[in-house]
């Protein structure tokens, strides 16, 4: 293999892995470290400055981070990283003067944004203080998209999103609230410099097709609109017998709010396996506690309806089928068709894109599935002023997604408005610090501590179930936060290796408590990972291999299990391995200067 | 600085056939330098016991005073150990051989304690031909004290305040060859790849297996200059055969044309093969072996690798024709027979 060139950020951009599987690529490690050290101020805005919304994801994140969270490798659960998340935001001073507050001097551009929700919301923050004219349209009362809609209070106060997306609103951008916008021709004619989409997927799926289903207007409810309504104070109460259809994380936020409108008997009703549910396991095993059953292999069958009157579904029960591809179907089992009563039925099977709104001459190439062809990276529509991020652009995802393309729609809008080249993204910044604080010191708190995660207390749940605005997670406190932050494995704080120092005595080898060091002969990479101390299978882990060694070998070291204990470089007498900690930050519009 | 080694290990490691993994083999952290010869030692030490599947329990380390004997805390944690005065480990080593010849003993030392304080318990370990696997790790100076030049320093080598050594450096394998030492083999601490079969071989033997390992002093004697520095040993090394321990199960799939490839049968079935590296070299032959060893120092070499086997001579529970029970497990009856018993004796003896 050749040696690894470590000055390519992305190397040890990818070691830290929390971060690498973060869209926005938050710097984890580096907050986390923060929480532990009180500053929880400066680990908001390390938060902030990232993914914009810090208290909200705190709460609702989808977490690609934890699964990823190298912890998780060598013990069974990941670090809380979205609960200490949470830590940071709950146990702030008033950042307030810590956030660029406008009005800005203006340059003269003006972007359109339609749709309030995170994605918009970003563009918005990042541009606002680069002097754009931001009007952003929303067809809500509020700012915020789905995350005031979809997402129950009892996940996400309204007091903490009114703090975040007010943070974006006192940047002097004109918001127009209670705006729907029925025609993109007519955004465009104003002559905005650039507009950007991010009007999420605003259409719920329905059962047309379910024999029954025309029969019945009352009593079913697609499951994001029906959420919207309660959200905004709309509908207060439901049946005591209710069926909520799906799977999902939408599923999870039905049958939880409906036991709080007065649903006694909620159950939800999944096609799929347990096991393939898509919804977080955290949000299915908060519903079970709120004693929500969940029947799976049930495929609606029908809408039983007596009189104009909804009386309940049945449906036929199937078993999952796997061909050799792996490839998924249902078939019925032949058992008889369950029959479920019901006063409510909830569909929340899924959401789409929906643009009836922008007219199809506008040079935006729709494909068959009816969503905009963007460029990937740009996020730009084949009409060059029109850009989209968030669910609006590459479908169904999550918030911290819209975040992550929100910030490179701002970029590439960015560019565009400058006569630049979309294409030429700005590199990321990087820095790569020393940690030595002295002989065997480190920064750093290097001692690798044993603790399990710890479980988030939650409110008690009869109480819970009485209001639907009482949030029921209340986070860790500081001292379990603590503990919790302990537990991260300081992931960016790297290994470097320096060839022309080492005198090849294996005390690295002997110490590592992983056995991630080999000195061996260099080979092609599928070789070498036969040949190291440790099986190296994990191939989405690299290896980093050094330039050859006075012996003609070649250190070859295993990123998969490495704990960054740092003892590799406190056992070398030579300080060839030394631990410096990576700091990687997306570069957003504009290019923000950093501290 | 840290003093605990975390406790997570490489989930993927196997286990061996008596169901441990090799952490079962480790000790507590090194407190020696970083850098240390000793410490790929106590490394090369764990593989060996892993890899042989010993139960740590089977095993019995001893060693006496000095860097190289603190090394015991470092590996084999769940195994018995005996941390004795100086240069005497050979003669607690000898006391716990013959009252528990059950247990594998695993004597640790350093040229401090062997060549120079414990001279005399060395030599009479070996004459016996008590069946022990000694480790002495040779650094060429007094680590614990400071770098002071050692018995083993070579003339002419320089430590680390500049000085150069006068005085003849006695050559623990040599004298191991003279005293009649069944196993004598020499290696380095930066080559693992020889120094584990090498223990796992010796731990084999049924007598007292020698292994002097160059296991460099980082802090006082690794400098420009010393003769038992990392970069010089590399320069020097040679090797009588390139050594492989293979457990009595494994089959050879290795193809080796005649005469390179030389098995070693052990008495526990297992077998060494030692892929010849100079020609005309046999390791059962003791003068040739004496000689190899003499002109190696005359020609700056540090010969490595197997030296000498013997596996017929009697160990010293044979040659005293002890009881085959270690003594814990003998009735009291039997351990102390009464007066009558003694009477007897005495009388046959007049």
């Amino acid at each position: 293999m050749k040696a690894t060139d470590i000055q390519n950020p992305e190397y040890f951009h990818k070691v830290v892995d929390c971060q690498y599987a973060c869209p926005a690529h938050t710097p984890v490690p580096e907050y986390i470290r923060l929480i532990a050290a009180g500053k929880y101020s400066e680990a908001y805005m390390i938060n902030w400055e990232s993914n914009v919304f810090p208290g909200v994801l705190g709460r609702t994140c989808d977490r690609p981070c934890e699964p990823a969270c190298r912890r998780g490798r060598v013990e069974e659960q990941p670090v809380a990283i979205c609960r200490l998340k949470r830590v940071a935001a709950d146990f702030k001073d008033d950042v307030s003067d810590r956030i660029p507050k406008g009005p800005f001097p203006k340059n003269g551009k003006r972007v359109a944004l339609i749709g309030g929700g995170p994605a918009s919301l970003t563009v918005a923050r990042d541009l606002a203080p680069l002097g754009y004219e931001i009007d952003l349209f929303d067809n809500q009362q509020a700012g915020g998209g789905m995350m005031r809609s979809q997402i129950p209070s009892f996940r996400l106060p309204a007091s903490v999103l009114d703090e975040e997306v007010g943070y974006i609103e006192n940047m002097g951008i004109s918001t127009h609230y209670n705006t729907h916008v029925s025609s993109l021709k007519a955004v465009l004619d104003k002559g905005y410099d650039a507009i950007f989409v991010g009007t999420g997927a605003p259409k719920g799926r329905d059962l047309p097709e379910v024999p029954g289903r025309s029969e019945v207007s009352a009593n079913v409810y697609v499951g994001i609109q029906w959420l919207a309504s309660v959200a905004f104070g709309h509908t207060t109460k439901i049946g005591k017998k209710v069926l909520v259809l799906g799977g999902g994380n939408t599923a999870m936020d039905c049958c939880r709010t409906a036991r709080r409108l007065g649903g006694e008997d909620v159950k939800v009703v999944v096609r799929s396996p347990f096991s393939e549910m898509k919804a977080s396991p955290w949000e299915i095993e908060d519903a079970q506690h709120e004693d929500i059953p969940f029947y799976n292999c049930h495929v609606p069958k029908s809408f039983v309806v007596e009189n104009g009157q909804l009386k309940g579904m049945t449906f036929e029960i199937v078993a999952a089928v796997y061909d050799e591809n792996g490839r998924r179907s249902l078939k019925p089992t032949g058992e008889p068709d369950v029959f479920f009563e019901a006063d409510d039925v909830l569909i929340a099977v899924g959401q789409e894109n929906s643009f009836p709104w922008i007219e199809r001459d506008l040079g935006i190439t729709f494909d068959k599935w009816d969503t905009p062809q963007l460029d990937k990276v740009t996020f730009q529509s084949s009409n060059p002023k029109v850009f989209f991020g968030g669910d609006a652009a590459l479908g169904p995802k999550n918030v911290i997604t819209a975040v992550a393309q929100g910030h490179q729609a701002a970029v590439s809008i960015d560019l565009f408005c400058n006569g630049a080249s979309l294409h030429e993204r700005p590199s990321p910044f990087t820095n790569l610090i020393h940690q030595k604080m002295g002989i065997h010191e480190w920064i750093y708190d290097s001692a690798v501590v044993e603790d399990q995660r710890y479980k988030v207390p939650h409110a008690e749940k009869k109480i819970a179930l009485t209001d639907r605005k009482l949030e029921v997670e209340l986070g860790f406190d500081p001292e379990v936060a603590f503990r919790e932050a302990q537990r991260c494995l300081n992931c960016d704080v790297q290994t470097v290796f320096n060839t022309s120092r080492c005198i090849e005595c294996d005390a690295c080898v002997d110490v590592c408590p992983t056995t991630c060091i080999t000195f061996t002969e260099n080979g092609e990479e599928e070789d070498l990972r036969t040949r190291l101390n440790a099986p190296a299978n994990d191939l989405s882990q690299d290896l980093y291999v050094s330039d050859p060694l006075k012996t003609m070998r070649v250190m070859v070291k295993d990123e998969n299990v490495c704990l960054h204990c740092g003892l590799c470089a406190e056992r070398c007498p030579t300080a060839a391995w030394d631990m410096q900690k990576y700091l990687y930050n997306v570069t957003k519009a504009g290019a923000i200067r950093y501290a | 600085m840290s003093f605990v080694k975390p406790k997570f290990r490489h989930p993927d490691l196997p286990l061996n056939e008596v169901g441990y993994s090799r952490a079962d083999y480790e000790g507590v952290l090194s407190t020696l330098c970083a850098g240390c010869g000793h410490d790929s030692v106590s490394g090369a030490i764990v593989s060996a016991c892993f890899e042989m599947n010993l139960e740590p329990h089977r095993v019995a380390k001893l060693s006496g005073i000095g860097c190289s004997s603190k090394t015991p805390a470092y590996f084999l944690s769940n195994s018995h150990g005996f941390n004795s005065v100086h240069g005497r480990m050979p003669s607690v080593a000898t006391g716990a051989n013959l009252a528990n010849r059950d247990l594998m003993y695993l004597g640790i030392s350093g040229d401090g304690d062997s060549a120079s304080i414990g001279m005399g318990q060395f030599v009479h370990a070996i004459r016996r031909n008590l069946n022990i696997t000694y480790i002495l790790m040779n650094n060429g100076c007094y680590g614990l004290t400071k770098g002071q030049d050692s018995a083993t320093a070579d003339v002419g080598s320089v430590n680390k305040s500049g000085h150069a050594n006068q005085f003849a450096a006695i050559d623990m394998a040599g004298l191991a060859l003279e005293m009649g030492a069944t196993f004598v083999a020499r290696s380095f601490s930066g080559d693992k790849e020889q120094l584990v079969p090498l223990i796992k071989a010796a731990m084999s033997h049924p007598g007292f297996a020698l292994i002097d390992v160059i296991s460099p002093c980082v802090t006082f004697n690794n400098n420009p200059g010393s003769t038992k520095s990392y970069d010089y040993t590399r320069e020097h090394i040679e090797a009588t055969a390139a050594v492989d321990y293979v457990p009595f199960k494994e089959e050879i799939t290795a193809a080796y044309a005649e005469g390179e490839v030389l098995d070693v049968a052990l008495h526990d079935g297992s077998y060494i093969q030692l892929s010849k590296l100079a020609p005309n070299w046999n390791p059962f032959d003791r003068i040739g072996a004496i000689n190899r060893v003499h002109e190696a120092k005359v020609k700056n070499e540090i010969l490595t690798g197997l030296i000498f086997i013997d596996q017929d001579h009697p160990d010293l529970h044979q040659m005293l024709d002890t009881t085959a029970t270690p003594l814990n497990q003998l009735p009291q009856a039997l351990l102390i027979p009464g007066p009558e018993v003694l009477e007897a004796v005495n009388r046959a003896g007049r």
